[in-house]
């Protein structure tokens, strides 16, 4: 029997500036169930709430929910809120300086003056009534930030919400704690809330969700029973791939590497964004990391080079134990870092691309013994000729290259320094399919010539084609490791998945 | 209902802390220095003297919790006495006097009346440009008290004093019974305190029941805690602050006012760098320059602890003014360490998460 709809969107389309983020998506929620919301990162999950919450305004499309007969507008949080959608954001959205019972009833209701009384006695019934430990006039900044989150929820609950959106409410707490929240929502379904599930902890959904929508690049890949669709399907259609007829790629390159020299290795390292991990990688190896966008591969490599404050771990180079916890002692063991986004950590847009290409040399000979003109504008003409970068002069400010031509002058950037070890993240992103194979030709000759190189990409094929280890990440932890013959689309997916489910 | 005792809040830990120093000072110096300190004059002179801080930093206070600041109040109150003791002399708005045939008392009706509105007048300017066109505060207040000082030296660049029948209904004294002390003749002085100090006093109680037990109070709360969150929460944000700064200036109005009624002149010097004393008081008193916490029960402590040091330090020989500046520093040195100390303890310090738990914002769509 189709339960009551609570909530449907239909064709909703929204565009920024020189990017279409919502294109023709629909969305159904009905009473008493919790809707997974799912995509990797950039799919369209935030703006889809965001439309939904009237942060943003949709260009087109139609919003309908249960009890109003017309299609609603909803162009502010406030409107939202009393069309009875709530929303518990990722980050809290509570005062921690004000108590629990505050933060549940302020902003809300009239009259000049506060019933602290009243409002500590409600308060504490409904905490009670839902389960939540916390009491009314605890501060709030005193309780966890899972009972923050609860209490965030309970707010939205007493202003008799029919949807509820939490977006990525578990990124934040440990496993105890999401059980206890999961509960929670369970009670809420029960009492007839719709409620929308957003995450990319992809256990978490098969745990608590009835429904599952899918979205990829801003578009619907579609709705789904979570009992019809398995966990491995659903990575899939998140990253866009089918299961059945992917040719496998064979690798040209018989890797053997069981002689090789580790060169660097690391054990339980971990920053400020990523969990602990292991590491390693051999002389002349190409290895990657792989998984879906959000999984924790960038913050991997960003530890591995220090460009998240290192909180602990130990490394090795060569055998010998080393510190690295800022880029400049990676850089000075030979450490390379090619960054994912090339606009905001790459390139210096107004400086030519001899300056682009000099700038990590320079940064570790020192500031105060500049190279002369001569030998900078040696070193760019060897590089430009070498790479085969297109641009009119050295002098031409970087800005006005291609995507493709930028990445190659960061890379160019990099090999002056002659790393031992090359770490690329999203090399290949946004540039046209020439220079892609170009780089990855590129990064298998390095590799032949004894550089060590970790490679990042979000397309897969591109990694099994260029590396002979993968390592699997997700929900931020190394999941499994594949070589020689599981090196397979098929195998990867799977991994990241979790298993044959 | 379960009876648990909460953990104190983060506002009455610092509160309390204060009271607590003030009073340990207070009864250090009566045992060390004795004398002066022994007498309850003593302290109610703390109080006639400083009435105006004591309104002044009430106005810190409720900017700071709103996470806001407002370094005008100084300036205010400087040009509200001038133009008050103005207004008492007879050379300005004379002309109100006379048409209404009033006697020469109304005139004080008259300053009190125009005090205020000074007083809103910059908050509503401030206010309104600090709130809705989301301008820099610290900016906007700097500019205030420059233009506040150069508006008393427009309105008269010699010194000016109110007459002195108006000055003794200002200064008129209220006895408190059996609180006296003898003199060198034995004979017994009744200890007093001021007009001034009864209204610095009937406002720290407004203040304080307004941000206990009024929503706007609340909310000044919430928007220094989180300006973010609270917006989400409904709090109207804009008119929040805006508010916060239309009561700073009328305080600081009401404060020049007392000031006047203390010194009974005017003058471009008057109450200068006061704004500063007003924040460290605030600051002394537990409220936080980063909002959200705070409150004026600890502001008044943390005047009188402000005035007794300098006390200790006259008491104690160290005469030359530049003392007072030092021990000051050194107090709000001492205050704000002791502040971050209790407050990390607490488990607020801001590092207990580990960063990677707190999720990749940042790299996030």
């Amino acid at each position: 029997m189709e339960k009551e709809v609570v909530l449907t969107m239909r064709g909703i389309c929204k565009s920024f500036p020189n990017v279409k983020a919502l294109s023709n998506v629909d969305f159904t929620l009905r009473k008493g169930e919790i809707h997974a919301l799912m995509g990797e990162n950039g799919a369209g999950k935030s703006t889809l709430i965001k439309v939904l919450t009237g942060v943003y305004t949709k260009d087109e499309g139609e919003i309908r929910i249960d009890g109003i007969r017309d299609a609603i507008s909803i162009r502010s949080p406030q409107e939202a809120q009393n069309y009875g959608i709530s929303t518990v954001y990722q980050e809290i959205t509570l005062c921690s300086n004000l108590t629990v019972a505050e933060n549940m009833y302020i902003g809300r209701g009239t009259g000049a003056t506060v019933k602290w009384r009243e409002m500590e006695k409600q308060a504490g019934k409904l905490l009670d009534s839902l389960g939540i430990p916390a009491r009314p006039k605890q501060q709030l900044g005193s309780c966890s930030l899972a009972v923050q989150q609860m209490v965030a929820i309970a707010r939205a609950v007493d202003t008799d919400c029919k949807v509820l959106i939490l977006d990525e409410p578990t990124s934040s707490l440990d496993d105890k704690e999401v059980g206890m929240l999961f509960s929670l929502m369970r009670d809420l379904k029960e009492r007839g809330v719709g409620i929308i599930f957003v995450t990319h902890f992809l256990e978490q959904v098969y745990e608590v969700s009835d429904r599952i929508t899918v979205l990829r690049n801003g578009e619907l890949v579609g709705e789904y029973e979570v009992e019809n669709l398995p966990q491995v399907e659903l990575v899939a259609k998140m990253m866009g791939k089918e299961l059945e007829g992917l040719a496998v790629i064979k690798k040209d390159r018989q890797t053997d590497r069981s002689d090789a020299e580790v060169l660097y290795e690391a054990q339980d390292l971990s920053s400020t964004q990523s969990r602990p991990f292991d590491f390693h990688i051999d002389k002349g190896e190409v290895n990657g990391f792989t998984g879906l966008l959000g999984s924790g591969r960038s913050e991997s490599v960003r530890a591995i080079f220090g460009a998240d404050r290192v909180t602990g771990g130990k490394v090795k180079m060569n055998g010998k134990s080393v510190k690295i916890t800022k880029p400049i002692q990676a850089m000075k063991q030979g450490i390379g870092y090619l960054p994912e986004n090339r606009r905001q950590d790459g390139i210096i847009a107004d400086l030519s691309v001899r300056d682009n290409i000099i700038l990590a040399l320079q940064v570790m000979k020192g500031f105060f013994h500049p190279f002369s003109k001569a030998q900078a504008e040696a070193f760019a003409d060897e590089y430009i000729k070498a790479l085969d970068i297109k641009t009119a002069s050295s002098d031409t400010p970087i800005k006005s290259l291609s995507g493709g031509n930028q990445q190659k002058v960061i890379l160019a950037r990099w090999l002056l320094t002659h790393p031992q070890y090359l770490i690329l993240d999203e090399p290949t992103r946004g540039i046209d399919v020439g220079t892609k194979t170009e780089i990855q030709k590129l990064v298998l000759k390095l590799a032949e010539e004894g550089m060590s190189v970790t490679f990042i990409s979000s397309e897969i094929e591109e990694m099994l084609r260029t590396c002979s280890r993968l390592i699997v990440m997700r929900d931020r932890k190394i999941v499994g490791e594949l070589t020689g013959d599981d090196l397979t689309q098929d195998h990867v997916m799977i991994t990241i998945a979790g298993g044959e489910k | 209902m379960r009876k648990r005792k909460e953990p104190i809040s983060d506002t009455m830990l610092l509160m309390s802390i204060t009271i607590g120093i003030f009073v340990v000072l207070y009864a250090l110096a009566m045992i060390i220095w004795g004398g002066g300190f022994l007498k309850p004059q003593m302290l109610f002179d703390m109080l006639n003297d400083n009435a105006f801080l004591i309104i002044i930093a009430c106005s810190l206070t409720i900017v700071m919790i709103t996470g806001s600041i407002d370094i005008s109040v100084g300036s205010v109150t400087a040009l509200v006495t001038m133009v008050g003791v103005m207004i008492l002399n007879g050379s300005m708005l004379n002309g109100i006097q006379t048409a209404l045939g009033a006697p020469d008392e109304f005139r004080i009706v008259i300053a009190a009346v125009v005090a205020i509105l000074i007083g809103l007048a910059f908050g509503a300017v401030q206010g309104y440009l600090i709130a809705y066109l989301e301008i820099q505060p610290f900016i906007i207040t700097l500019a205030g008290l420059f233009f506040g000082r150069g508006m008393i030296t427009i309105i008269s660049v010699d010194p000016q004093k109110a007459p002195q029948n108006l000055m003794d209904i200002c200064q008129s004294r209220i006895d408190m019974p059996l609180l006296g002390s003898p003199n060198k003749k034995g004979v017994m002085i009744p200890a007093h305190i001021e007009i001034g100090v009864i209204i610095a006093l009937v406002l720290v109680v407004l203040v304080f029941i307004l941000l206990r037990k009024f929503r706007l109070g609340r909310n000044f709360y919430a928007v220094g805690g989180n300006m973010q969150s609270a917006l989400m929460l409904g709090v109207n944000v804009k008119r929040t602050r805006f508010l916060a700064h239309l009561l700073s200036g009328l305080l600081a109005g009401i404060a020049g006012l007392v000031f006047m009624m203390h010194v009974g002149a005017g003058n471009a010097t008057n109450a200068t760098a006061s704004e500063m004393n007003a924040i460290a008081t605030s600051i002394i008193g537990g409220t936080l320059l980063t909002g959200g916490v705070g409150n004026v029960i600890g502001t008044f402590f943390g005047v009188l602890t402000l005035t007794t040091i300098k006390a200790i330090v006259v008491t104690s020989g160290l005469r030359d003014p530049w003392w007072q500046s030092i021990t000051t520093g050194a107090m709000l040195c001492f205050f704000i360490l002791l502040q971050s100390v209790v407050l990390s303890r607490r488990g607020r310090g801001g590092l207990h998460v580990p960063g990677w738990l707190k999720s990749s914002g940042r790299r996030k769509e």
